[in-house]
């Protein structure tokens, strides 16, 4: 399938570097007019997967870089990361309860619960030296 | 980027948050609460009326926070959260852990009740 547009952004491992690619995130949604509600979701999806990526794949080293693609499709919109860090398969991530996040009072694990939550499918591969996930959101 | 302003009112600790809580800012959230509890506070109200923005970072702050406020005695509400900020909550089902409400009035008769 041909695709009818991609847009990259690449971003150094730095947490400060979150608000770009929400910002980035948020402007091509708006421009493919993908509604408010919806659109707040998938930019959410993208920080968690980032700041996931910057702080424990590659240790929020700003040297280290994430590069970002969204793939518009027909019916579906595919958003892709690419880095250099430890890899890290989302599927394979079992979240934390949320009895157990409170008991044991951890502030992280809710973030690839809501990814999860959110996306339709999410996929993990390692070509070469490099980590690909592709989050994919279907839409009508 | 976050600002985050205290304020207290007759035995209430308010705490206001504008702008965006992300994994990078969440930590100003973290620091007001635990202040609060430092200080001993038993009534914590967060406006969250001028916030555009909460990831996990910032929802994990709160539910991190829960068993120290059940231990303590400790009330927390929330309130003025916008459509899109809730539907977070709501994805993780958040309302049934915490106290939201829809204005300042409410969130100081919630410890009435």
């Amino acid at each position: 399938m041909t695709p009818l547009m991609t847009k990259r952004l690449t971003i150094g491992c730095s947490k400060d570097e979150l608000v770009r690619i929400r910002q980035f995130t948020s402007d091509m949604l708006e421009e493919h007019s993908v509604p408010d509600l919806q659109a707040h979701k998938l930019v959410l999806a993208v920080d968690e997967v980032c700041a996931n990526l910057i702080i424990h794949a590659n240790d929020c080293n700003p040297n280290s870089h994430i590069d970002f693609d969204i793939e518009f499709r027909p019916r579906q919109i595919i958003f892709t990361f690419r880095d250099k860090g430890e890899g890290f398969d989302i599927n394979e991530y079992e979240s934390p309860s949320m009895e157990e996040l409170i008991s044991t009072r951890r502030q992280g694990g809710l973030g690839l619960m809501l990814v999860k939550r959110i996306m339709d499918k999410i996929e993990f591969s390692t070509e070469k030296n490099h980590n690909i996930c592709r989050l994919i959101k279907m839409y009508p | 980027m976050a600002e985050i302003a205290t304020e207290k009112y007759e035995g209430i600790h308010f705490i206001s948050v504008k702008g965006e809580i992300d994994a990078g800012s969440s930590i100003y959230l973290d620091n007001a609460l635990k202040e609060a509890i430092e200080e001993g506070e038993k009534k914590i109200v967060v406006n969250l009326s001028e916030l555009d923005y909460i990831s996990s970072a910032g929802l994990g702050v709160f539910i991190s926070h829960l068993d120290e406020f059940q231990l303590h005695k400790t009330k927390l509400t929330l309130f003025g959260i916008n459509d899109t900020v809730k539907q977070v909550f709501d994805i993780l089902g958040l309302e049934k852990l915490l106290t939201i409400v829809s204005d300042r009035q409410e969130a100081i008769d919630s410890f009435n009740d």
